[in-house]
């Protein structure tokens, strides 16, 4: 599929529980959005090098331990080097409301906290996209729904 | 009149008559004796409520050690350790990839002086230990032996249990080193040392838990759980050790969210069918052998963010089944988990829903109460033939260990979280708070942990000073032993024990054990059309 939304699901840090992550995963694809997987145990460098190698437009970055400062910290230190502003940068987990604007603060576009729905994180992908200045103009909007 | 089918996939009747338990093949037996469906003791509880072992750990050992004492003195029987995620997985606190981890999910461990600061003060002969350690566990139990003879414990006394089963680590939890057969064989070792060592210890507590947590439903997180025991007693057996010499020190963690009926069957159905397996398969004499003994109680999975305060009336519940299931060790958890480390107040809680099952509500007073019930006497033989069922098709998979190593298991988990997902969402699947009597809430009503920012520091401080302290040509000498022995094939736990003497790290003795056994990779990270692609395999 051409102009298709290119999406990098990754687990920074050590943190093993994938089960969102990999809901969330198979929930963008049936989506219609390319979704590439990390794997598990991964450095903020080794996601940034993912990232440009496969022209990612998407960062979803899952984290259950609560070392997501760190990470984040770390992340947007390496997302200005390499200069990715186009990148859209979402994180997923067990993160607290009172770390959100923190987040916010290091460049995290949006927080999907557990609980939240995968079709929130479809929507917020589909209404960032258009926004992002040099986004694909051919790229569809594509509504799952979980009935 | 609605259709009802449980979890299982069994479709469940509105009333049960006796002809419904007419089953020649299953007698209800006793408990106390094989098959042991209705126990594994015939007095159980009566003669001692179940062990109470909240999982507890975070920061540097001695904050640890301060959470032990508090859930000591507040009537836990028992001591269940947390780890945080660079120890898990082998890492020593200073290492690149454990910045921000350290002492964030559990306590921090380096070396043997770690573990002398987390249990000063506390009766190991009154107090059995827990440790919830996987990857690294051969390592970690080498470190806990040591420590226990230090304090002048007789290891052929010392009780306890480690986690320690690794083919789940690759279905959920995510907490692997080595690869696959590798892993198996250090879990061998364990066996066939504490079999020798510390023959009341228990090396291995094999988890339903969190192929259930990653998706799987009660009959599948059984029948995982029992082919990856048969997959540790082959490797036992395959070293010379007769079935009854290892057999009677393994023990189970399951899961316990859920319709509570299914999951007191699940566990009637799971005794014995564990129990005829062991005495059937493998020619077991030791009644001993036979006993699915287990920890119960835990089930995060059900629990939820949303109104936190309902997680304390589930916990409840789950405590309830636990005990008409008739568990040997109970841990729940606390209702702030969904957010963080627990409270001193959530983990007190936790306690007294036990407690209180125990001092108020009679749980104690008599064997398998459910027992004899049309309806759940129906269900535990309908539950066990699935069980076989189910084992029969990890069977045809190749076996548990292929079937993880091709990342098969890890596939259909997966997959069925995603299917139980949608099913909450389409509101087919009810959950309280989540998809009906919602309430508007904006902040979480729980007191999250303080994460001490300063733990890394003083952790990597010490780690140095222990470093500069110890007799670095011991050091070097007994890490090199590890790498031979692993090498060999030997028994790799008495070299891990004189590193563990000489404060060797944890990662120096991954390392040494890494460099000879490899490291594992995960099968899903790659696309099966293209080598090169990290992609989704899904």
């Amino acid at each position: 599929m051409k102009n298709q939304v290119r999406i990098l699901f990754a687990k920074p840090g050590l943190d093993g529980h994938d089960v969102g992550g990999k809901v969330m995963v198979r929930a963008l694809k049936d989506a219609g959005f390319e979704v590439f997987y990390s794997g598990l145990r991964k450095s903020p460098q080794e996601i940034i090098e993912m990232v440009k190698e496969k022209k990612i437009d998407v960062l979803g970055m899952s984290i259950l331990s609560g070392s997501h400062l760190p990470i984040a910290k770390k992340t947007q230190e390496l997302l200005k080097k390499e200069d990715l502003r186009q990148l859209i940068w979402i994180m997923g987990g067990n993160i607290p409301s009172k770390d959100h604007e923190v987040l916010k603060g290091y460049g995290v576009h949006a927080v999907f906290s557990v609980g939240s729905s995968p079709q929130e994180m479809i929507d917020f992908i589909n209404r960032r996209y258009y926004l992002v200045p040099g986004a694909k103009p051919t790229f569809e909007r594509i509504s799952i729904s979980f009935s | 009149m609605k259709k009802v089918v449980n979890e299982s996939g069994i479709e469940i009747k509105p009333l049960y008559r006796p002809e419904d338990v007419c089953d020649s093949k299953n007698p209800i037996g006793e408990p106390g004796e094989y098959p042991f469906t209705r126990g594994i003791h015939s007095l159980m509880y009566r003669e001692r409520p179940w062990t109470m072992r909240q999982y507890a750990g975070f920061g540097q050992p001695k904050e640890t050690n301060e959470r032990f004492h508090y859930l000591i003195k507040n009537g836990q029987t028992g001591l269940n350790v947390a780890f945080d995620l660079p120890t898990q997985v082998g890492l020593d606190s200073d290492h690149e990839m454990a910045f921000g981890e350290v002492g964030r999910v559990g306590m921090a461990v380096d070396t043997l002086r770690d573990f002398e600061v987390a249990f000063e003060g506390i009766d190991l002969e009154k107090i059995t230990v827990s440790l919830t350690i996987n990857g690294s566990a051969a390592i970690l139990i080498a470190m806990y032996f040591a420590m226990a003879e230090k304090r002048g414990y007789d290891l052929k006394k010392l009780r306890g249990t480690a986690q320690n089963d690794i083919l789940k680590e690759f279905i959920g939890r995510g907490t692997w080193i080595f690869p696959v057969q590798e892993s198996i064989r250090l879990v061998g070792d364990t066996i066939e040392y504490c079999s020798k060592e510390a023959p009341l210890y228990s090396p291995v507590s094999v988890c339903g838990y969190h192929i259930r947590e990653s998706g799987a439903n009660p009959i599948q997180e059984m029948a995982c759980g029992f082919a990856i025991a048969k997959a540790y007693v082959d490797e036992a057996l395959r070293r010379g050790l007769g079935i009854d010499e290892f057999a009677s020190r393994l023990s189970f963690n399951f899961d316990i969210f859920g319709n509570l009926f299914e999951q007191v069957s699940k566990f009637r159905a799971g005794r014995r069918l564990w129990a005829k397996i062991v005495k059937e398969s493998y020619g077991a004499k030791d009644p001993r052998s036979m006993w699915m003994r287990m920890i119960a109680g835990g089930g995060g999975g059900g629990l939820t963010i949303e109104q936190p305060e309902n997680n304390i009336v589930r916990g409840a519940y789950y405590a309830l089944i636990s005990a008409l299931s008739g568990t040997q060790t109970m841990a729940l958890c606390s209702y702030d988990e969904a957010y963080t480390i627990p409270s001193e107040k959530a983990a007190r809680i936790s306690l007294r829903t036990m407690q209180i099952l125990i001092e108020e509500m009679g749980l104690c007073d008599t064997v398998d109460p459910l027992g004899g019930s049309y309806y759940v006497e129906t269900l535990t033989n309908q539950m066990e033939e699935k069980m076989v069922e189910f084992m029969q098709e990890i069977d045809q998979m190749g076996g548990i260990v292929k079937a993880v190593s091709e990342g098969k298991i890890q596939d259909f988990v997966s997959r069925q979280a995603y299917e139980n997902l949608k099913r909450l969402h389409s509101g087919e699947a009810r959950k309280v708070g989540v998809n009906c009597y919602q309430v508007d809430e904006e902040e979480a009503s729980v007191e999250f942990h303080p994460f001490n920012e300063k733990a890394f520091e003083e952790q990597v401080s010490q780690l140095r000073e222990i470093k500069e302290e110890r007799d670095h040509r011991a050091v070097e000498r007994a890490l090199q032993e590890i790498s031979r022995v692993a090498a060999s094939g030997e028994n790799v736990m008495p070299a891990l024990m004189k590193a563990v003497k000489e404060y060797a790290t944890v990662g120096e003795m991954t390392q040494s054990l890494e460099r000879i056994l490899g490291r594992y990779q995960e099968p899903t990270l790659f696309d099966e059309s293209s080598k090169e692609r990290i992609s989704c395999p899904f």
